[in-house]
């Protein structure tokens, strides 16, 4: 049972990283939204599952590698990221080539588990029909 | 329960639109406004996935953003409605959401 006033909030990441804005201005947007305590799920498909690759490295183009801000998200409750196995499998990509990002779950001893969440376009769209608010990106 | 969703980029740009298409749910309505007009013409290279789509889900398109760019209606896809500005406020209040694919 959801708390009242609480809703369903899904931001869609479908941008690589550095060629835009988008994707920084959507992550400063999700932790800016932490603060409002809703319910907050990420999706990553087409280019944004770029986003989540390991090793980004951002020193010779002289702009600020926030990948690492993803591990950083459970710490605020933000701990539902849908990739799309579509979007990876299109780029040749898999689970394995993404960083990896947990959180400490409180109702379970406060396990370790991880944040993101590999699901089909089918599911994706599921997801999409399933919130209350979506916000783009 | 279903989504208004909208296109504003070019098909021939960016895979905004096919990628909108690859996620509606039936009942839901497309929207084309600014350069995603261009894909509710007719003879194109995605005529064929709009019109594919067309059953499940209803497509419309903003008009100024047309004439702004000359396409006439007679080069629309079949089953594409032109709507005008308070025809999109409607859209928007008709559904349980919004999305943009941008």
């Amino acid at each position: 049972m959801m708390e009242e006033g609480v809703k369903k909030f899904l931001y869609v990441n479908r941008k690589a990283p550095y060629g835009t804005i988008y994707a920084l201005e959507a992550l400063e947007v999700v932790l800016i939204g932490a603060a409002f305590d809703q319910d907050v799920s990420l999706a990553f498909l087409d280019d944004g599952v770029f986003q989540l690759t390991r090793d980004q490295n951002t020193d010779g183009v002289g702009v600020k590698n926030f990948s690492p801000t993803f591990r950083a998200l459970g710490d605020y409750d933000v701990n539902k990221l849908y990739v799309e196995r579509e979007s990876l499998e299109e780029r040749g990509l898999t689970a394995d080539d993404l960083q990896e990002i947990v959180y400490e779950d409180e109702d379970d001893d406060w396990a370790e588990k991880p944040s993101i969440r590999i699901i089909s376009r089918a599911e994706m769209a599921d997801l999409m029909h399933d919130q209350d608010v979506i916000l783009s990106f | 329960m279903s989504t208004l969703h909208t296109v504003n980029k070019s098909p021939f740009a960016t895979q905004s639109l096919l990628s909108c298409i690859n996620h509606v749910k039936d009942g839901d309505a497309i929207l084309l406004i600014e350069d995603g007009v261009y894909g509710a013409a007719a003879g194109t290279g995605v005529s064929d996935a709009v019109a594919g789509k067309a059953g499940s889900v209803k497509f419309y398109v903003l008009g100024p953003d047309l004439e702004a760019r000359g396409i006439p209606a007679t080069r629309l896809l079949e089953g594409v409605e032109v709507v005008d500005y308070a025809g999109f406020v409607g859209l928007a209040v008709e559904h349980d959401r919004a999305q943009a694919w941008l």
